[in-house]
C-alpha cells in the first residue's frame, strides 16, 4: 500500500512530538518517506502527559499508549527502541546509535524533548533519588511506594505537585519543599497560590515553602533524608527532583548544530542545517522554549509541511495555558497576569465556595487569567486571549463567565434582574438571608449598606455579596442611599472595624487568607491595606504569625528612617532618657564613621543623619557593641519614654520620674502598635517631661500618680484626658500595660491615641479598662504576653546577618572602561 | 546578541515583592523589582516627584509606592498613576534559565528624571 519511497526520514526520540510530526507527515503525503524512529526509551510511543494519572493509579500504561506496535508496521515504520543515537554525521548524512547500528537519512528530524534538571547538591546520586519524566520514572516510585514510609518532593511546579499528588493516593507521607514562597509560582499569583497549598494541606500533604535544598541525606547508600539550607531536616525513604527541565541538547550540539538554550529552529523547523528539522521541547523558536504540549503540534504542523515539501505560513510562537492534574483541584492559568499600569485587574472570590477569578485586561482585550475552584470558563477565557478579542460589550460580567457575559435581555441591566428575583432568591449565602428580608429592612429604614449589614447580616459575614445588597439599596432608595463608613481602601468593601472584627473572630492567619475570605477586589492588595492587615494580624496572633516584610513601609523594613535625600537616621534607644559617657563616645565614633550629623531630638535622644543604606548594619554593629539597641524612631511602635529628672535630683519632684519611666521603656519597648506611640513621666504636677501630650503620660503627685492619655503635639495639638489615679508605681506600669493593649487590640492602622479616644470616647476606655474588676490584668497580661515575641533587638538580628540582601547592591556595573565588568556583592 | 544583555545573576537574589539596585559608575542606580506575581522589573531608582528611591517602596501588583510620599508608579511603563504626572526610565529585562538580563544600551544611557516641583 506503501508506494516505492525515495527519501530516507530518520527521527531521534520516539516520544509525543517526534512521533506526531510522523503522524502529519504520513497525513499530507505517505510516499514521499521511508522511515526510521530511534527511542532511547525501550517501548512505544505513549502519552507523556498521562503519566501522572498512571503515577496516581486512575490509568495503566495500556490506556496511555498512543501508537501501538501495529501503528509502526502498518505505516512502514521501523522503531529502533531502547538504543539512543549517540552521534550524527552531517557531512555523511547518517546517524550512528549506541549500539553502533549506522542509518542513513536524507532528512533527519530531532525531537529529543528535555532532561529534567537535577540540583548540584551533595547526595543528588544517591538510589531513592528519582526524576519524574518516563515510565522507567514511574515504575521506580511505584516500587518505592509499595515499601510505605515518606517521601520528599523537592520542587512545587506543576510536574513536582503531580508527584506529590501521585505518591500521596499511592499511600506514602509526602512533603513538598519548594523554593519560592508561592506554589506554581510562574502560573499562579499570591492568591491562588494560597488557596492552593491550603487544599494540598488540608489533604494531608506537606507544604514547604521558601525553603532551600542544601543536602540530600544518606543511610546505608541511599537516600535518608533532605536536609534544607535553615538547618531543618525532612526524613525521606523517596525523594523526587521535579525542579524543572532543560532542552535536551548534547546531541545537537556536538553535530555542530545552532544550540542556544534549546536547538535554534526557524519558523518552518528548519535547524541551521537545511537538511535537519527539530520539534519538540528541545527546540528554541524566535528566543522561547516550551515545556507544554500544545506548541508542539502547531510545531508538528509546521515540520511536516516542510518536509513534504510545501512550506506554509510556519510556525508564529504560541501562548501557552496551564491546567493541574491533581483530581478535585480546578486550576488553570493562562498568558500575562502581572497586573500593572495600562492593566486592569478584575477579581471575583466566593470564599463560601472556595473560589478565586482574576481575569486581567488590557486595552480592551483579555491578557491573561488566573482560576481556583471552578475553570469551567478557561478554554473561553484563554480563546479570547488568543483572539485577541474585542470584550469591552461584555466588560462587567466577564468574570461571570461565557454563558453570563454572553447572555443579553435583562442581565445586561443588572438591577432590572434584580427587580426580576422572587423575594426568595438567598442574597446572602453566609447568613441566610433572602432577598425579601433585605428589602424588608431597608423599608424599615435602613439607607446604607452598614445599616443593612448591622440590622439583618446581610453581605456581613464575607463581603461576596455586597454588591447585590448595594442594587437592591439602589432599586429601593434611588439617589437617597446613604453611603456608608469609609471602608479601609479601594480594596475592599468592608471597614477596619469590620476587617479588624473578623480577623479576630473567624481565626484568620495569612494575608492571603484575609484577601479571600474577605473578597478582596485586587489580587495582592494595596501599600494602604497590606501594612494594615499585616498589623491586625500580629497583634491578634503574637508569637505565631509570621510578619510578611513585604507589607511594612520602608523604615520599618530597614529599621531606620529614611530622609529626603535617600539616606537613613539612626536613632539608638536612650532608655528614660538617660545616657553615659560610653554611650555618648559610641554615637560619637558612630556619627564620624557612618553619619554626616547628629541632633538631639525632642523625644531626649540622639538622631545620626546621613547614613547610608548598606553601612547601616555596620553602625548597629557599632552602636550594638557599646550596649545600645533599636529606638524604633521609624516604627508604628512605641517611641521612647521622656523623663524629668524626677525627686532624685529637683527640689520639686514628688516621685522618681526618671526610674519609673526608665522601666516603662523597659516594659514597652518594640511593641508594635497601630501607629506611632510616646510615653512621658513628669515628677511633679510642673510637667517638665510635657506628659499631658503624649499618647500615655504619667504626672507624679505626693500621692502617688497621675495616668493620662491621648495627648498628641504634631499639627492638631491635643492635651491628654485623665484617665485614673493609683497609688503605687506597680499600678501604674499595669495600667500603662493595659491601656497599650487595648489601644493595640481596637485602634485602627495608623489612628493615634488622640483620635482614638476622640472617636470612641473617653468612658469607653475607662469602661473596658474598669468595670470589669480584672480587665486591667487580663489586658496587662496579654500585653506582656505579645511582649515575649518582640522584644528582641532588629538591629542584632541584622548585625547577626538576616536579610543581609536588603542592604545590600546587587553588584556594581561599571561600563567604561571595557570590557564591562559586574562585581558581585556575595 | 547575549552581549547585548548584562547578566545581574540568578533570579533567586530578589525574593517577592522586594527589589535590589544596581548602582552604575557614571551613571543612574537601577531598581530591579520582583513582584508577588514574579514579574521582573527595572527601573531608573529615582522617582520622578523628588528622587525618592522607589527601591524602597511597597510593591502591589505592577505598581511600587514611593517611599517618600507615596506616589504610585507603574513598573511597566515607570509612568506615575493617579493624578500626579511624571515618568521615570524603565530598563528591559529578560529572565533566561534563571538568571537576570538588563538591556545593556537602557542601563548605560539611562537619565534620572526631571525634578517635579
Ligand atoms: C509527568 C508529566 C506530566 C506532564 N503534564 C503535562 C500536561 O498536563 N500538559 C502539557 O501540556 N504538558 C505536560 N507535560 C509535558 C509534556 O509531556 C511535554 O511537553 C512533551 O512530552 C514534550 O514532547 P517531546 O516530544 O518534545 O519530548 P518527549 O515526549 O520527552 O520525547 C522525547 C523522547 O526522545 C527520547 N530521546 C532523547 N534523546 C534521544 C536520543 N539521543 N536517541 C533516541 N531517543 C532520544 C527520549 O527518551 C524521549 O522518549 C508533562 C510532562 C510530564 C513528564
Ligand atoms: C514620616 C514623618 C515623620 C518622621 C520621619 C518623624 C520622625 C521623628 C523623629 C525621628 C523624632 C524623634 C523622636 C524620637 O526620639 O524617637 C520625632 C519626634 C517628634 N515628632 Fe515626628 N516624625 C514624623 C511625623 C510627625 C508628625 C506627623 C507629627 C505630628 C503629629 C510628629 C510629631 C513629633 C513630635 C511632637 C516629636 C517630639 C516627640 C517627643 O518629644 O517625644 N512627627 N519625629
Ligand atoms: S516635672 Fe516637677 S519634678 Fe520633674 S523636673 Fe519638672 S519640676 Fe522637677
Ligand atoms: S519622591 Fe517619590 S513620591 Fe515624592
Amino acid at each position: 500500500m506503501v508506494a516505492t519511497p525515495l527519501q530516507r526520514l530518520v527521527v531521534i526520540g520516539n516520544g509525543m512530538a517526534g512521533c506526531r510530526a510522523v503522524e502529519e507527515v504520513l497525513a499530507r503525503d505517505p510516499a514521499v518517506y521511508r522511515i526510521t524512529i530511534f527511542g532511547a526509551e525501550p517501548r512505544v510511543n505513549y502519552n507523556r502527559i498521562m503519566l501522572s494519572p498512571v503515577l496516581a493509579g486512575e490509568k495503566t500504561f495500556e490506556d496511555i499508549v498512543i501508537n501501538d506496535a501495529a501503528w509502526y508496521a502498518d505505516n512502514g515504520i521501523t522503531l529502533v527502541a531502547g538504543d539512543p543515537v549517540v552521534a550524527i554525521d552531517r557531512a555523511a548524512r547518517t546517524v550512528t546509535a549506541a549500539s553502533g547500528r549506522v542509518e542513513p537519512y536524507d532528512r533527519l528530524l530531532l525531537a529529543t524533548g528535555s532532561d529534567p534538571f537535577i540540583i548540584p547538591v551533595p547526595g543528588a546520586s544517591l538510589p531513592g533519588v528519582v526524576t519524574f519524566r518516563d515510565l522507567d520514572d514511574v515504575d521506580k516510585m511505584l516500587r518505592a511506594a509499595d515499601a510505605g514510609g515518606q517521601a520528599v518532593v523537592i520542587g512545587g511546579g506543576l510536574l513536582g505537585l503531580e508527584a506529590a499528588h501521585g505518591l500521596s493516593l499511592r499511600g506514602m507521607g509526602v512533603t513538598v519543599i519548594h523554593l519560592m514562597p508561592t506554589l506554581m509560582e510562574r502560573q499562579l499569583d499570591e492568591a491562588a497560590g494560597y488557596l492552593l497549598k491550603t487544599e494540598l494541606e488540608r489533604r494531608g500533604q506537606t507544604i514547604l515553602t521558601g525553603a532551600d535544598t542544601a543536602e540530600i541525606l544518606e543511610r546505608n547508600g541511599r537516600v535518608a533524608g533532605v536536609r534544607l539550607k535553615d538547618g531543618r531536616e525532612i526524613s525521606a525513604d523517596l525523594v523526587v527532583m521535579a525542579v524543572g527541565i532543560r532542552p535536551a541538547t548534547a546531541l545537537a550540539k556536538s553535530a555542530g548544530l545552532a544550540v542556544e538554550r534549546g536547538i535554534v529552529v526557524d519558523d518552518h523547523m528548519v535547524t541551521s542545517d537545511p537538511a535537519i528539522l527539530a520539534v519538540g521541547e528541545c527546540v528554541q523558536h524566535r528566543g522561547a522554549c516550551y515545556g507544554l504540549v500544545a506548541p508542539l503540534w502547531e510545531m508538528c504542523r509546521a515540520a511536516a509541511d516542510m518536509a513534504v515539501g510545501r512550506p506554509g505560513a510556519g510556525f508564529a510562537g504560541s501562548v501557552t495555558s496551564t491546567k493541574l492534574k491533581v483530581s478535585g483541584i480546578d486550576l488553570f492559568s493562562a498568558g500575562d497576569f502581572s497586573g500593572g499600569a495600562d492593566c486592569e485587574d478584575i477579581v471575583m472570590r466566593d470564599a463560601a465556595r472556595g473560589l478565586y477569578k482574576r481575569v486581567v485586561v488590557q486595552g480592551g482585550r483579555v491578557v491573561g487569567a488566573v482560576l481556583y475552584g471552578d475553570t469551567s470558563d478557561g478554554a473561553w477565557y484563554f480563546d479570547l486571549l488568543k483572539r485577541g478579542a474585542e470584550i469591552a460589550d461584555m466588560r462587567e460580567k466577564l468574570i461571570f463567565g461565557q454563558a453570563h457575559a454572553l447572555s443579553g435581555g435583562a442581565a445586561a441591566d443588572p438591577l432590572a434582574a434584580m427587580a426580576a428575583l422572587p423575594d426568595d432568591a438567598e442574597v446572602c449565602g453566609c447568613n441566610g438571608v433572602s432577598k425579601g428580608t433585605v428589602m424588608a429592612t431597608i423599608a424599615g429604614g435602613a439607607c446604607s449598606l452598614d445599616a443593612v449589614r448591622s440590622q439583618c447580616k446581610a453581605s456581613a459575614s464575607c463581603g461576596s455579596c455586597t454588591g447585590l445588597v448595594e442594587q437592591l439599596l439602589a432599586l429601593s432608595l434611588g439617589e437617597n442611599v446613604q453611603s456608608g463608613p469609609k471602608t479601609m481602601c479601594k480594596c475592599t468593601t468592608f471597614t477596619h472595624a469590620d476587617v479588624r472584627r473578623l480577623i479576630v473572630e473567624r481565626e484568620f492567619k495569612l494575608i492571603p487568607q484575609v484577601m479571600q475570605e474577605l473578597n478582596w477586589s485586587t489580587p495582592d492588595g494595596c501599600a494602604s491595606c497590606r501594612p494594615a492587615l499585616n498589623y491586625y494580624l500580629l497583634c491578634a496572633l503574637p508569637g505565631t504569625y509570621q510578619d510578611d516584610q513585604q507589607s511594612r513601609f520602608v523604615n520599618e523594613r530597614l529599621h531606620a528612617n529614611i530622609q529626603k535625600d535617600g539616606t537613613y537616621s539612626v536613632v539608638p534607644r536612650m532608655w528614660g532618657g538617660m545616657t553615659n559617657p560610653g554611650e555618648l563616645r559610641a554615637i560619637a565614633d558612630a556619627t564620624e564613621k557612618y553619619g554626616r550629623m547628629v541632633k538631639v531630638t525632642g523625644g531626649q535622644r540622639l538622631d545620626i543623619f546621613g547614613v547610608k543604606k548598606e553601612d547601616l548594619p555596620k553602625i548597629w554593629a557599632d552602636l550594638n557593641a557599646a550596649g545600645m539597641v533599636s529606638g524604633h524612631a521609624y516604627g508604628k511602635s512605641l517611641r521612647t519614654v521622656k523623663t524629668c529628672v524626677g525627686s532624685e535630683w529637683c527640689r520639686f519632684g514628688t516621685q522618681d520620674s526618671t526610674g519609673l519611666g526608665i522601666r516603662i521603656e523597659h516594659m514597652t519597648w518594640g511593641s508594635w502598635m497601630p501607629h506611632k506611640f510616646k510615653i512621658a513621666v513628669s515628677g511633679c504636677p510642673r510637667n517638665c517631661a510635657e506628659a499631658t501630650i503624649k499618647d500615655f503620660g504619667v504626672i507624679c503627685v505626693d500621692s502617688g500618680y497621675e495616668l493620662h492619655v491621648g495627648g498628641n503635639g504634631g499639627i492638631h495639638v491635643r492635651a491628654t484626658d485623665l484617665l485614673c489615679k493609683v497609688t503605687t508605681e506597680a499600678e501604674a506600669m499595669q495600667v500603662c500595660a493595659a491601656f497599650v493593649q487595648l489601644y493595640r487590640e481596637e485602634a485602627w492602622y495608623l489612628e493615634r491615641t488622640a483620635p482614638w479616644i476622640e472617636r470612641v470616647g473617653l468612658a469607653h476606655i475607662k469602661a473596658s479598662l474598669f468595670d470589669a474588676p480584672d480587665a486591667v490584668e487580663r489586658l496587662a497580661a496579654r500585653f506582656a504576653y505579645s511582649q515575649k515575641f518582640s522584644q528582641d533587638d532588629p538591629w542584632a538580628r541584622r548585625v547577626g546577618g538576616e536579610d543581609a540582601e536588603l542592604h545590600q547592591h546587587l553588584g556594581e556595573f561599571r561600563p567604561f572602561p571595557t570590557p564591562a565588568l559586574l562585581e558581585a556583592a556575595e | 546578541m547575549i552581549g547585548d544583555w548584562l547578566d545581574i545573576g540568578p533570579v533567586g537574589q530578589i525574593s517577592p515583592g522586594n527589589a535590589r539596585t544596581l548602582p552604575v559608575q557614571g551613571g543612574e542606580e537601577i531598581a530591579i523589582f520582583h513582584t508577588l506575581d514574579n514579574q521582573f522589573y527595572a527601573l531608573v531608582n529615582k522617582c520622578p516627584h523628588r528622587h525618592g528611591p522607589l527601591s524602597q517602596g511597597i510593591v502591589h501588583g505592577a505598581v511600587v509606592t514611593c517611599p517618600l510620599h507615596s506616589w504610585n508608579i507603574s513598573l511597566k511603563t515607570g509612568q506615575a498613576l493617579g493624578d500626579d504626572q511624571g515618568c521615570v526610565p524603565t530598563i528591559p529585562v529578560r529572565v533566561d534559565a534563571g538568571r537576570l538580563y538588563l538591556l545593556r544600551s537602557a542601563v548605560v544611557g539611562a537619565q534620572a528624571p526631571a525634578h517635579a516641583a
